[in-house]
């Protein structure tokens, strides 16, 4: 029960803030906290008590629930959760409790039904981390969709009736593609066995000719690499979180862009090991062609959120060349990317939303010595900035560094190529930095009087993200021993 | 005709008793409130007593009729729309400065027509059934015709929906004269190829085909398919909305229903030319439906186009009904046609909770900051629109996912990927409705894009807005329970369906 209790911990909880905002309207926000505290509690419980069930698939899994939903279709409430799924889970909490402090002060209006779209996209990326029947999978993939779409239109910046329907088209458009893949295998599952079935464990059974399998994992490699997003489909994500308000923009960085990495390493190759082994050279080139190029384009950004937006495409990159090289060192690496990139880029989303908050512009070249006014948000900005370009001892070095290392050993000539991404990630990273902290005091920071730096609320935000960085950095071990014998095993089954 | 007959035939003589009775108590004094019950009664008992009905098993009731589970699901679904239909009415109706009895007893005629529809698996009765339920829509399109200020067109909307009904009648009665010179019957049972195939040299086939496109044209005409639906959007625009409600959710159901069972039972699909021709109908509805939505600013017009989309991806899942005794293309078009019921059904409803016959609010300027203003009326809004774009938790994501899997069965690749292309161009202008709706109601409106803008206060609801509210209220239900928890309407098309063909 204890992961259908985390799905419902979360609808409830968004459903009881829209309902308090009538007592109080700060009382959404103490509700959203609290729900989402309960959640990570949970987390942190099958943390502490669980181990892998010996009698599980793999032996691998720490809890699976499964109740009959459809039957007419084979369908069932599956939900299961192994090391990959749960520090999947501990981000997903956790980077929801940063969403509620940076929506905090910055949400005045319509608190309630903020707070709700707000939960409600948790528990749709929640039930993304753990559901195995691939319907079930579909219908939170789906469900996280709507409320992230509101987010966008109704608390985003000026031009978020383009970027929300944008994103939402994107996104739905690539996942009809996706369940036409599923609904494809449910079938040959008819086929083959006489019934229908969108369990895990049973497609990962099916029979299929090598031109079936490769149409069925290109669709779903449009679905997962759509949301990653992967260089000719990532065109939404600069648009989205521009306009996103900042609890928006850490939802979508932190965690949206996540599921799309995890349906690539729980889904798209175990399934399909064939197909994707020999579209793998393709997927690594585009995940190199989105590191060069998207770094290329954050250059020459003059919005800040953009600038990061851009840049987070090209970290995906690294998790696309990750997942795709197929070895050890490359999941690994993709994993501790995506755990170290969503803190990170939560945080400089943050940044970017204090800034224009503070000074109401996003502009990089109107911005300047905001060093001398903001000393502990400069500080900040430096320390996750240099996070982002891969400094040694942090988390994402040890990421992209593992992609990279993996990488090497199928496709050598890409990584190379791709490696070249960390020069452009260390150049536009200090020169963001250079911009917008450094110099002379910029007219804006004069006209704005007394700013307050950091409060309260964001020195814990931004200091436990700088603590699990720097965790991720010194001591990956203790994430990388929950991830090893799951990709393990998935490396094995699809050999 | 035996007694257990005549009972099978209960609810059409219901509705008919209950016209009948509406006539009379217009003669003996005009109410309007009477009327309404009176109606409202008569279709809920004809309801009712499909508790009786059901257990006596499927008969043919004399060659014309067919009761069976088919014909009573579609009964259930029609009924249950027709009363929805007949309630939300009488708020808009109650400020007519005209008669607003004879509304209710078209209301009951165009049932009937839709009953017999349902019910028949012969070509006497399909046109009569027809001809019952497009003559009162006639009259329900044209109906406030002596006061300026309600509906803008409707004589223009009621002449055309004539003319050119009119004309596809003819061709389906041209096409089932040109069977009935090859098979001898009018029976849908006995309309195969093979007859046509019969006589030398291969102009039979042609013959055939010829004669069976004339009928399914017919068809398309009332189902609206491309490239069949240059009516619609002006009808639509032009009629009262309830009449609009009503024509689009019974018409296109008893339509629908009569052309599946004509699809199932004869063996037209046997043709590959026909075939062909189906699936080019198909995919052609759902781009022009789809792409011409995008720029509509009136919202009768854009359901309108959306309506044509949605039949566009019924017809994939017709195209599959008769590939097997366990196919799904049947339960997939039951549940489709369910779903879309319920989410037209919905929109219109809040159209016309929010309107009254002197004031239409149908552009979509009318719709600014409603979810301020009316938040449960813009909730209803929003779910039926999202459904209508195939959004989880609703009955119109499981309906789609219906179709997909029907799609995949019957192997209609291009049509799914029509289908997807469609959807995902159907999700912007469902989306700019309910973006619209989430405007802050006092946005300046820069580009005038959304004029007429229309703040003057909704209608307050009063004691009499409490049945359409109700009626809102179970169309969420209708629209939730089976997104969430779709088993049961699928176990009950699957038993329902089993008895087809």
């Amino acid at each position: 029960m204890m992961a259908l209790w985390l799905i419902i911990v979360l609808f409830g909880g968004g459903l009881l803030a829209w309902a308090t905002e009538l007592a109080d309207p700060r009382a959404p926000r103490i509700v959203a906290l609290l729900s989402v505290l309960l959640a990570l509690l949970l987390v942190l419980v099958i943390c502490a008590t669980g181990a892998p069930q010996p009698d599980s698939p793999g032996a691998q899994w720490f809890l699976l629930e499964k109740w009959e939903w459809i039957p007419r279709f084979g369908i069932f409430l599956q939900f299961g959760v192994d090391g990959l799924s749960l520090l999947m889970l501990l981000l997903t909490t956790f980077l929801g409790l940063i969403s509620v402090a940076a929506a905090w002060n910055e949400i005045q209006q319509r608190c309630g039904f903020f707070y709700f779209n707000l939960l409600w996209t948790l528990a749709g990326v929640v039930g993304v981390f753990i559901a195995l029947d691939l319907f079930l999978f579909f219908f939170f993939w789906e469900i996280m969709l709507i409320p992230m779409y509101l987010i966008i239109a109704i608390w985003g910046h000026e031009d978020r009736a383009y970027a929300a329907t944008k994103f939402f088209i994107f996104t739905q458009a690539a996942g009809l593609v996706l369940l036409l893949a599923i609904l494809a295998m449910a079938w040959l599952h008819m086929e083959q066995v006489g019934r229908f079935s969108f369990d895990y464990f049973e497609l990962g059974n099916l029979l299929m000719e090598a031109p079936v399998q490769l149409l069925l994992m290109l669709g779903f490699f449009i679905g997962f690499a759509t949301k990653l997003p992967s260089f000719p489909l990532h065109s939404w994500l600069p648009d989205a979180h521009s306009q996103a308000p900042t609890a928006g923009s850490v939802l979508l960085a932190g965690l949206l862009l996540k599921t799309g990495a995890y349906g690539l390493i729980r889904f798209t190759v175990p399934l399909f090991p064939d197909a994707a082994a020999d579209f793998a050279p393709v997927a690594m080139t585009l995940g190199a062609i989105s590191i060069l190029y998207c770094a290329k384009l954050a250059f020459a950004q003059t919005d800040l959120k953009r600038l990061i937006a851009y840049t987070s495409v090209s970290h995906m990159g690294f998790v696309t060349l990750g997942i795709f090289a197929w070895n050890i060192q490359g999941l690994q690496g993709a994993f501790m990317t995506i755990m170290a990139h969503g803190l990170s880029a939560a945080a400089l989303f943050m940044i970017a939303g204090g800034l224009q908050l503070r000074f109401h512009t996003r502009d990089i070249y109107v911005m300047g010595g905001l060093w001398a006014v903001l000393p502990g948000m400069a500080a900040m900005a430096l320390f996750f900035s240099i996070a982002a370009l891969g400094m040694p001892g942090l988390g994402n070095f040890v990421g992209e560094f593992l992609s990279l290392i993996g990488a090497f050993r199928t496709h050598a000539w890409i990584t190379v190529v791709a490696a070249l991404g960390l020069i452009l990630a260390a150049v536009y990273s200090l020169w963001v930095i250079q911009r917008v902290f450094h110099g002379a005091v910029s007219p804006v920071a004069e006209s704005a009087g007394r700013v307050p730096d950091l409060s309260r609320v964001e020195w814990v935000a931004y200091g436990t993200m700088a603590a699990g960085l720097v965790w991720m950095g010194v001591h990956p071990q203790s994430f990388l021993g929950f991830t090893e014998p799951v990709l393990q095993l998935l490396l094995e089954t699809s050999q | 005709m035996t007694a257990d007959q005549l009972l099978l035939l209960l609810p059409i003589i219901l509705v008919a008793m209950t016209t009948v009775i509406t006539m009379l108590s217009i003669c003996i004094r005009r109410s309007h409130v009477a009327s309404c019950l009176i109606t409202a009664l008569g279709l809920l008992l004809a309801l009712l007593s499909l508790i009786i009905v059901h257990p006596l098993g499927a008969q043919e009731v004399t060659p014309l009729l067919l009761v069976d589970d088919f014909k009573l699901f579609f009964t259930a679904l029609i009924l249950a729309a027709a009363l929805a239909v007949t309630l939300l009415s009488y708020p808009y109706m109650v400020n007519l400065e005209d008669h607003q009895d004879e509304f209710y007893l078209l209301i009951g005629i165009a049932t009937l027509g839709g009953l017999v529809m349902a019910g028949s698996a012969h070509f006497i009765t399909a046109f009569v059934g027809i001809e019952i339920l497009s003559v009162a829509l006639y009259g329900m399109i044209a109906y406030p015709l002596h006061r300026s200020l309600a509906a803008q067109y409707p004589m223009e909307a009621s002449i055309k929906y004539l003319v050119l009904s009119a004309m596809s009648s003819a061709f389906f009665l041209f096409g089932v004269a040109l069977l009935y010179a090859q098979t001898g019957t009018l029976h849908f049972q006995d309309i195969s190829p093979e007859f046509g195939q019969i006589e030398a040299e291969g102009a039979g086939a042609a013959y055939f085909v010829l004669a069976a496109l004339m009928v399914m044209a017919g068809f398309a005409f009332k189902l609206s398919l491309a490239p069949f639906h240059i009516w619609t959007p002006d009808v639509y625009e032009g009629a009262p909305l309830p009449a609009t409600t009503f024509l689009a959710t019974v018409g296109k159901v008893a339509m629908a229903a009569l052309l599946m069972r004509f699809m199932s039972v004869s063996r037209l699909m046997d043709s590959d030319a026909i075939m062909t021709a189906l699936m080019v109908i198909s995919a052609l509805s759902i781009l022009v439906g789809n792409l011409l939505a995008l720029r509509q600013t009136n919202l009768k017009r854009l359901l309108s186009y959306s309506s044509i989309a949605h039949m566009g991806y019924l017809m994939i899942a017709m195209l599959v009904v008769d590939t097997g005794a366990q196919s799904m293309g049947a339960e997939a078009t039951g549940f489709y046609l369910t779903a879309y019921v319920v989410m037209t059904l919905g929109a219109f409803g809040v159209m016309i909770v929010l309107s009254g016959c002197a004031h239409e609010r149908d552009h979509i300027g009318h719709y600014k900051g409603l979810f301020w203003r009316s938040p449960w009326l813009a909730l209803v809004f929003t779910a039926m629109l999202l459904s209508l774009a195939g959004i989880p938790l609703t009955i119109g994501f499981i309906g789609k996912f219906y179709v997909f899997a029907a799609g995949v069965e019957g192997m209609q690749w291009i049509l799914l990927a029509t289908m997807v292309v469609g959807s995902a161009i159907g999700l912007f202008y469902y989306l700019r409705v309910v973006y619209v709706m989430l405007l802050p109601a006092d946005t300046v409106d820069s580009d005038h894009s959304l004029t007429p803008t229309d703040l003057d206060p909704l209608p307050e609801i009063g004691l009499r807005d409490v049945l359409p509210h109700a009626v809102l209220l179970l169309l969420l239900a209708a629209l939730l329970i089976p997104g969430v928890i779709p088993g049961g309407l699928m176990e009950l098309l699957r038993s329902v369906m089993a008895g087809l063909s």
